[in-house]
């Protein structure tokens, strides 16, 4: 049977209750939500003069009714020490989601840990050290200083390169200004620390090098944008169950004011089902391309759109470089930069050899590029909002196949206008704050390799899962398993003995080839589970805490609750390891490296903030963000008027481009012709082994998944990662829904539960990526796109049963999950 | 694939405000509240027992309209034809559940092709064979599942629910 709660009332939030404002921490979107607090001795009442919202409870409310809360928007939490009610709901006040809730922020509050509900237990509430074989908890100070005196036997004054960093570099989750800041000043600005990586690539590097590189930032619109245009263009994105309320609250409405919507994936996604429901299905043109070949659509639609006519070249001529090639190929630079006819030039490609290469049929590219930017008949040009993510981020060629999208939004003068924009979807909310990392090099060091081949010495891991999210996993974990166990042994030979012996006996192993692994984390991960000290952190809502969304909407979530007993800010964390590190130099004689640690003297969260958000950003401050709420202000923020912040709706609208620091203002266009599947060694896998295994996130296990596996609602639903196969190859495989496969290839293995998918096409499943019990990174060659960005769209593997369905799997729905009108 | 917004619309205006409910609850037949009074001393709430129908109201996978615990909370009672965990009845294949999306309170339509009931506000679909699991969507619970109970004559009776009902913070008013 489904999990039911078996909860048939709520405590009703009284009149009087404090109300926090909250941005929902679990991706890019931000929906405005409030948490409500109240003393847990208390209740509201039915009578409208007794409860939060004015009403007479003790009837039926309506639909999308304010005053109604379920009961995963319900919890009891600690705050100041005491017990307190906590319900987190959707603000219908709140622009980016008008009061919409998904099925993941909609579970905020139960997915809090409580020591009464018992809900997320799983978070850690004490550091822990590596002590008689196993971890034992600890003090700060006693943890802190075995981190410190390790780690200070490895690095030196311009020598860091021993010390291996994985940190997060995003917004919301745990993330968000404070904590980039924190961790940014540690070890780009009191150190140079080069060999860094981030929580789901193994460098230190952009996702998306060469819209930057020509000059346009990947979130360059606002959200009301797809409201405003003539056609949506979704690549490689599905933006339903990843984005959901930048869906249903803005590309609906733009869907019903008329826009077309082109969608180019090589899988039918949910998002399609519910573009056709919306526009009907003459106004949706899926562009099911065979898998990695964005590159030769994107250049035969900018060839064709060219060729038409249909540009801007009044845009073209104003605001982009007038000339030949201004930034050769290299190194650094995967595909020339320059003018519009460089590019044209380069990026040639007829329609026959686009469709030959795409699989599409010849007319479906043209009447894409009709839709995209043939002016409507009055003569008007057509309006086009791009929203491109991972399909293509983590797809074939990464850095020519989002410059040739990016070269058709500015032939077609597409941004920074009303109804314009190309720009990332999104995964996590922004929220980077760091001094340079010019040190780091381009290309950045491949991190996860290097650890792989030995090199290293102490790893500092901030709220970073390898282990789940890497590539060519199934090696690395072989290795960082191995390398840190040899850690382990000498730790536990020295059980007893004194701090000194036992930082003697660290350090012999791995001088020996060892590692010592420090994790910093809100849950013990897997690859906590090789780490030598855990630290732990606490998260949004726990902590004051700052981050922007896909509109650049700038917000702070204000603390409502304690994080879990001696849990941390990562901010605070990262200036307790800088003082740490500090005192134990010092006490070493090396004062002028010791002096490098200075400046860590924060209190709360808000120093960090101060101290390095708005130091850039003089303007910005909590009360200023305090005072403008859910909707908060969209950065840049360019002064304070009237009490209020003043932001930037939409970048270039000037027509001046600037994200490659160029002092013309001119966007470049790039020159990068097609050339196949670009990482070493995709080819092969996908000439030996049986089945595509393409990958993404799933509506209700999104990358709140580490959380969730402690969700009893979810777990009911995907106990298991899901694949995604056609029936007649099920067949063929002689497995059953709900089967349990292994997915097995050249790099190594992994496992998932079929789920049966007409739709898919045959040979051509889909996994879910980062699950905690089958990670499909395990089968994910270790070669990447360059620039070192990995490439685990292209995956080939063969499938085989492991067993029939387990218990968990028995009773679940295996039906599509396409909404049907009936 | 016809986008049903007539059905939205219909919805926004006539959510538990307008007739159609009261007229389905009219369907129902006798409404026999249980012991109101003690409710409020339970830690659970006090469901009425209520007749929805009988067997011989029901034909295989067509849904029959009812409310439960009161006129305002519309539902459905449908005969599978296959027995399910939790179905009611001599074959153990009947069920009921509340229409009312839990996610944004929308009204559920039934698609009999694959026995499932859809909501036309944000795509959520629950599969009325597997206990209401929510198949794909945006409500954070099952659908509300009746408890039911057939008794000799056929009568067919709703005991409780077994999640919370959207727009109302006690299932019982
Ligand atoms: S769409 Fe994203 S930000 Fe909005 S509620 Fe869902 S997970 Fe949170």
């Amino acid at each position: 049977m489904a999990y039911k709660r078996n909860i048939d009332r709520l405590p009703i939030i009284p009149a009087d209750a404090k109300k926090h404002n909250v941005t929902c921490h679990y991706c890019i979107v931000g929906c405005g939500y409030h948490a409500y607090t109240w003393p847990v001795n208390k209740q509201g009442g039915t009578d409208a003069a007794a409860n939060a919202f004015g009403v007479n409870l003790a009837e039926q409310q309506p639909a999308e009714t304010e005053a109604w809360y379920a009961p995963s928007m319900y919890n009891i939490v600690k705050q100041d020490g005491k017990d307190v009610h906590l319900v987190i709901k959707p603000d219908r006040g709140c622009v980016v989601n008008s009061g919409l809730g998904s099925v993941r922020g909609a579970r905020m509050a139960e997915n809090r840990r409580s020591d009464k509900t018992g809900t997320q237990q799983q978070r850690l509430s004490e550091p822990m050290v590596w002590r008689y074989g196993t971890w034992q908890p600890t003090s700060w100070a006693d943890a802190l200083d075995l981190v410190a005196r390790v780690t200070t036997r490895v690095i030196d004054k311009d020598d860091e390169d021993d010390l291996f960093v994985s940190m997060f570099d995003h917004g919301g989750s745990a993330g968000g200004y404070e904590n980039t800041w924190g961790t940014g000043k540690l070890y780009f600005g009191s150190m140079k620390v080069k060999n860094c990586r981030i929580h789901n690539r193994p460098a230190y590097n952009s996702e998306v090098h060469s819209t930057r590189d020509m000059g346009v930032d990947e979130l360059n619109y606002a959200y009301e944008d797809y409201t405003l245009t003539d056609t949506i263009m979704l690549v490689g994105t599905n933006p339903l169950e990843c984005q959901t309320n930048l869906f249903l609250n803005h590309m609906v409405p733009g869907m019903r004011n008329g826009a077309k919507v082109i969608i180019v994936d090589p899988r039918r996604t949910v998002t399609a089902n519910a573009c056709e429901v919306e526009a009907g299905a003459d106004n949706v043109l899926h562009l099911a391309i065979k898998t990695g070949t964005d590159l030769a659509l994107f250049n035969t639609l900018f060839t064709y759109i060219a060729d038409q006519g249909w540009v801007d070249s009044d845009f073209i001529a104003a605001s982009t470089l007038q000339g030949d090639v201004a930034v050769p190929l290299d190194e650094a630079h995967p595909a020339a930069l320059g003018s519009f006819e460089m590019a044209r030039a380069k990026c040639k490609m007829s329609l026959a050899e686009g469709a030959s290469i795409t699989g599409l049929s010849e007319a479906d590219i043209v009447k894409a590029a009709e839709w995209i930017a043939k002016p409507k008949d009055d003569g008007s040009r057509r309006k086009c909002t791009t929203g491109y993510e991972k399909g293509i981020i983590w797809g074939n060629d990464n850095y020519r196949v989002i410059g040739a999208l990016v070269n058709i939004g500015l032939a077609t003068g597409n941004i920074g206008r009303e109804g314009g924009g190309v720009c990332r979807l999104g995964g996590h909310q922004e929220g980077y704050f760091r001094p340079s990392d010019a040190h780091v090099g381009r290309p950045a060091p491949y991190v996860d390799q290097l650890i792989i081949g030995g090199q290293g010495k102490v790893h500092h891991i901030w709220a970073n899962d390898h282990y789940k999210t890497t590539l060519n996993a199934t090696e690395f974990k072989r290795e960082y398993n191995r390398r840190t166990n040899m850690v382990k042994d000498a730790m536990d030979a020295h059980a007893g003995s004194s701090r000194e012996e036992l930082v003697d006996a660290i350090v012999g192993a791995i001088n020996a080839g060892g590692l010592f692994s420090v994790n910093v984390d809100i849950i013990h991960s897997q690859i906590g589970q090789a780490a030598h000290v855990i630290l732990p952190a606490v998260e949004s809502g726990e902590m004051n805490l700052t981050s922007m969304n896909g509109e650049r909407r700038l917000r702070l979530v204000e603390k409502y609750m304690d994080g879990p007993g001696n849990a941390k800010p990562d901010c605070l964390i990262a200036a307790a390891i800088a003082q740490n590190l500090e005192r134990v130099l010092r006490e070493e004689g090396r004062d002028a490296y010791a002096d490098q640690f200075k400046g860590y003297d924060w209190k709360t969260e808000e120093d960090a903030f101060m101290d390095g958000y708005n130091s850039g950003n003089p303007e910005v401050t909590y009360d200023r963000l305090r005072a403008m709420g859910n909707n908060g202000v969209q950065e840049p923020v360019v002064g304070f008027e009237n009490g209020q912040l003043v932001g930037t709706k939409r970048l270039y609208t000037d027509g001046k481009f600037t994200r490659h620091g160029r002092e013309d203002g001119k966007a470049l266009f790039c020159g990068g012709e097609w050339r196949g599947l670009q990482a070493p060694g995709k080819a092969y896998q996908r000439d030996n082994f049986a089945f595509l295994i393409n990958n993404g996130r799933a509506n209700v296990i999104w990358q709140n998944w580490f959380l969730d596996k402690a969700n009893d609602f979810v777990s009911d639903r995907f106990p298991i990662p899901f694949i995604e196969i056609n029936p007649d190859d099920m067949a063929e495989l002689g497995v059953k829904a709900g089967d349990l496969v292994e997915v097995f290839n050249d790099v190594g293995a992994t496992q998932a539960l079929v789920y049966p998918t007409p739709t898919a096409r045959r040979k051509e499943t889909f996994m879910v990526f980062g699950a905690p019990n089958g990670a499909q990174g395990n089968i994910v060659n270790a070669g990447t796109n360059e620039l070192i960005l990995p490439n685990y769209k292209h995956t080939w593997a063969n499938i085989r049963k492991i067993s029939d369905a387990p218990a968990s799997a028995a009773d679940l729905s295996f039906k599509s999950m396409e909404y049907s009108a009936g | 694939m016809d986008r049903c917004d007539k059905l939205v619309d219909v919805g926004r205006r006539q959510f538990l405000r307008g007739g159609a409910i009261a007229a389905a609850a009219t369907a129902t037949a006798v409404a026999l509240p249980a012991a109101p009074a003690k409710a409020a001393a339970l830690a659970r709430v006090d469901y009425p027992l209520n007749r929805l129908g009988n067997v011989a109201d029901l034909k295989p996978n067509e849904p029959l309209d009812v409310a439960y615990p009161d006129e305002n909370a519309p539902g459905v009672l449908l005969k599978l034809g296959t027995r399910v965990e939790g179905g009611a009845g001599p074959d153990g294949d009947i069920v009921g559940f509340s229409t009312i999306c839990p996610h944004k309170g929308f009204p559920l339509n039934y698609v009999a092709a694959d026995r499932t009931l859809n909501c036309p506000g944000h795509y959520s679909r629950f599969d009325c064979e597997a206990g209401g699991q929510q198949i794909w969507g945006q409500a954070t619970q099952n659908l509300p599942q009746y408890a039911l109970r057939v008794d000799e004559k056929g009568d067919i009776y709703a005991e409780g629910v077994d999640e919370l009902l959207y727009g109302r913070l006690s299932n019982v008013l």
